[in-house]
């Protein structure tokens, strides 16, 4: 037993993280409803009790579980690019551009339209790998001054544009039934997206784990002086590993528009980039764990936004749990005091066993 | 006379689960020099730092002067008297000599400025009492290392120690400077100081200890006056058997000249000329071993020759190929293979397992990768081989390099190194801190790599060792080669102390065979 826990100690420890989280959630909610018992069951089964509740679970998920791969794979590197959101958003800009401009048979129309927004998303996580790799500069501070760039440039070409100008609000052209990614599931929004997202992520595990550039990845990521060291070329890899990220995120943002809003509908920047970011911290960059880092964060966001309608509870509560399960996963010290006991009774247990034996 | 420190019992388990110590007592006689020896690894500095509060164990206790004391920090040990002189001294590089004995408790002019001539004063005035001369207003960066020692023994004697811990005190001095340094500690003892020293070299144990502890494995072994042990039976009781400390026999044959090293020269980004024309051969067959205190341009030439950095002048040819300014894996297809001075900077990544420690250098070799794809099961089979050739003590190939013992990364390293085929081994300290049987197996492996024919470069800071182990002899200081020992069988330690000083200097002198 405690042999298991040792092994799986950074697992347990974050379900504990979520589980305290969950709890304290549950006391704010005795402590502000007036009708507790009713509060908490829409908070935490109210994402179940409707198909469309449900559904809309996985629709969110998508962009999340896209943007948490992308951070994913700068963060393994050691890159500290956070620029998921700006390349999300410009890349669901440009693809959107692309797609009201062109026309073609659907097949290739949607995959060109993911190559032009992957691109772009590429080229936005160059720009502070190429700074970071030959000048040094902090990719954490140009990936954020980049995600204003990007929102601005992102917001100037659809509203100056391919703004919308029949629609009472501002948006962007509709997007051509051929650049629709089909829906899924009759009767609700989940589309092709959350099956690209899910494959992004197996491919972004495999990536990482089973290929020589995903090693050369990990190992700068790891020691980048031992890389360098061993002969890999950290000065491409420090680039390659965001140019990767901002691809991934670029996807994510255009398989967004192209199967739930089938146009540009954002005026302010959505977020899925933060919650990337959340994400792969839950998931401790591990793609596939970042798939169910995502579909718990999306439930709490659904579960939060059930309670807003249905109870007396408001929603910034799910931010509450949020920021609590994230400080005690990323507080190292967080039962390591019970690591080190249990680690200490494993090591005289050993002890003794070798003495017995010599 | 009376005891002035007794630890009783103490174990201490680090949060790795490492036993450090287990159940160590020790009795420390006043106004005695008692050394503590051992092995890496067993358990010494562990002890010191329980003693000086920097630790605190689960289990024991110590009692100072007769009491019962439980140091939270090293400030508590420090105000009852004990003083400690760190491996890697704990002196500010630009603060002056007496900028550095009062820090912490300055002389001040009114209550906020410092009282510079004050300070200069205290420290010619300690610096008298006690007989220790420092130049009190040169900044701490341009001394000699044997100096700085100095400034940390008199910061702790300001501080009134009565006991004065000393953490491998010689591990960074030369010959010459060990001896001043012994004079120090025998006069501190004359003027009632008790002194606790951490060593495993024996002979200096000898020479200057009452008493010795011996530890292995966590554990005290045995306490015994100096006079009453050889230096054969402190070996024996550190080891738990006999070893070999016989210089190697010269090598049989060697052949060509595999690496020539001519006219190098390297000046770093703070156009500080670091390298000055350096000439040096090294021939299938042979081990050329550079002495040199640490810091005169030895991390700067490995650089340069294993494609870490250009030199700023001058060429590197490894079979007749010039290989200055190729990079790193360039410079490793050719057939180069590198230790390096730091494992835990460049020869590791401690988050990593061990397969992935072991392929950095050939991870997109066909035997392990295949179009882009790594082959783990291949590679899983490839660590498993090293980790039993090279007695890798682990759990599993899938251990993270960072949770084994220091002697263990090394030879994780040294088994990555050595296995590639490599045709020139660049060996920098390649035993630093791992233990005698570690030591023992490494330097086998160098003599059986230099007796098939390759070329062994040995860096080390450990002079023994290079003696032990070198066909030839250059010493380096400040950036220049000052000597090159041809024939080393009558060479010693105190022969190449005043080269790696700069006292004495071979006019020309250079490591190149045909001169």
């Amino acid at each position: 037993m405690e042999k298991f826990i040792l092994k799986y100690f950074t697992l347990i420890r974050t379900l504990i993280a979520i589980l305290v989280g969950v709890i304290i959630s549950i006391v704010l909610i005795y402590l502000i409803s007036k009708t507790p018992a009713y509060s908490l069951k829409q908070f935490l089964l109210g994402p179940i009790l409707s198909k469309s509740r449900l559904a809309n679970v996985f629709e969110n998920a998508s962009p999340i579980i896209f943007c948490g791969v992308a951070i994913a794979i700068a963060f393994q590197a050691k890159q500290f690019n956070v620029g998921a959101e700006g390349a999300l958003f410009l890349s669901a800009a440009i693809g959107t551009a692309f797609a009201v401009s062109t026309h073609m048979p659907a097949l290739p129309h949607v995959i060109l339209i993911l190559v032009v927004a992957g691109l772009t998303g590429a080229a936005w996580g160059w720009i502070p790998g190429v700074l970071k790799a030959k000048w040094g500069a902090s990719e954490l501070v140009s990936s954020l001054m980049m995600n204003y760039v990007a929102y601005f440039l992102g917001l100037y070409l659809i509203n100056s544009h391919f703004r919308d100008k029949s629609a009472g609000f501002l948006v962007s052209l509709p997007l051509p039934k051929t650049a629709w990614l089909p829906q899924i599931i009759p009767g609700t929004r989940i589309h092709v997206g959350i099956i690209l997202a899910v494959i992004f992520a197996l491919l972004g595990y495999y990536f990482l784990y089973h290929t020589t550039t995903g090693y050369e990845i990990r190992t700068t990521g790891n020691n980048d002086k031992f890389a360098r060291f061993g002969g890999i070329n950290v000065v491409k890899v420090v680039i390659l590993s965001q140019v990767i990220s901002g691809m991934i995120a670029g996807f994510g943002g255009m398989t967004e528009v192209m199967g739930i809003h089938h146009r540009f509908n954002w005026q302010n920047s959505p977020g899925y980039g933060w919650d990337g970011v959340i994400v792969a911290i839950i998931g401790r960059n591990h793609p596939i764990l970042i798939i169910f880092a995502a579909l718990f964060l999306s439930y709490l966001r659904v579960g939060s936004q059930v309670l807003n309608l249905m109870a007396d509870v408001p929603s910034e509560l799910v931010a509450v749990i949020q920021a609590i399960i994230i400080i005690l996963i990323t507080a190292e010290a967080f039962l390591s005091q019970w690591k080190y006991k249990i680690t200490m009774k494993q090591a005289s247990l050993e002890e003794a066993g070798n003495e017995s034996i010599a | 006379m009376e005891s002035i420190l007794q630890v009783n019992n103490i174990t201490m388990v680090y949060p790795a689960g490492v036993i450090a110590n287990k159940n160590v007592s020790v009795d420390v006689t006043e106004k005695t020099i008692h050394a503590i020896v051992g092995e890496n690894g067993a358990g010494k500095s562990t002890l010191m730092k329980a003693i000086f509060g920097i630790i605190h164990p689960q289990e024991g206790d110590i009692i100072y002067k007769g009491k019962k004391v439980n140091f939270k920090n090293p400030d508590d040990a420090i105000n009852v008297g004990i003083g400690m002189v760190h491996q890697h001294l704990m002196l500010a590089p630009d603060l002056t000599v007496a900028e550095n004995l009062i820090l912490g408790v300055e002389p001040r002019k009114g209550s906020l400025f410092l009282d510079t001539d004050k300070a200069v004063r205290i420290t010619k005035e300690v610096s008298e009492r006690y007989g220790l001369d420092v130049p009190a207003d040169k900044k701490i960066k341009d001394l000699p290392i044997g100096v700085r020692q100095r400034v940390e023994i008199l910061k702790a004697l300001y501080r009134n120690a009565e006991l004065l811990i000393l953490d491998e005190p010689t591990a960074v001095l030369t010959p010459q400077e060990t001896v001043i340094l012994f004079k120090t500690l025998f006069r501190l003892k004359e003027n009632g100081k008790t002194i606790l020293f951490i060593s495993h070299k024996l002979s200096e144990v000898k020479q200057l200890a009452d008493r010795i502890t011996v530890m292995r494995d966590a554990r005290v072994i045995t306490t015994e006056d100096a006079s009453d042990v050889t230096e054969e039976e402190i070996a024996h009781l550190m080891v738990g058997r006999d070893i070999d400390t016989a210089r190697l026999d010269p090598p049989e044959k060697m052949g060509g000249v595999r690496l020539s090293v001519k006219n190098v020269s390297y000046i770093d980004d703070e156009n500080v000329q670091v390298l000055k024309n350096i000439n040096f051969d090294i021939r299938a067959g042979e081990i050329l071993g550079i002495a040199g205190v640490d810091g005169n341009g030895q991390t700067e030439l490995i650089d340069i020759l294993t494609g870490l950095s250009r030199p700023t002048e001058g060429s590197i040819s490894m079979d007749g190929k010039n290989i200055a300014g190729l990079s790193p894996r360039q410079v490793r297809e050719l057939g180069m293979s590198h230790i390096p001075e730091d494992r835990m900077e460049n020869g590791v990544a401690d988050t990593a397992s061990l397969e992935e420690n072991f392929i950095v250098d050939r991870y997109y070799k066909k035997e392990f990768s295949r179009y882009g794809k790594l082959d783990w099961k291949y590679i899983r089979k490839y660590s498993k081989e090293l980790i039993q050739k090279f007695n890798i003590l682990t759990q599993s190939s899938r251990t993270p390099a960072g949770s084994l013992s220091g002697g263990n990364i090394q030879k994780v390293v040294v088994a990555r190194e050595l296995s590639s085929d490599p045709q020139i081994i660049i060996a920098a300290q390649p035993t630093r801190g791992v233990d005698i049987g570690s030591e023992e197996l490494i330097h086998v492996l160098l003599k059986d790599a230099r007796d098939s024919g390759k070329a062994v470069f040995l860096i080390s800071a450990d002079l023994d060792e290079i003696l032990k182990l070198s066909s030839r002899i250059i010493v380096i200081y400040n950036g220049e080669i000052t000597a090159h020992f041809k024939d080393v069988s009558k060479v010693t330690g105190k022969d190449l102390g005043p080269y790696m000083l700069g006292v004495k200097k071979e006019e020309g002198a250079h490591g190149e065979i045909h001169s």
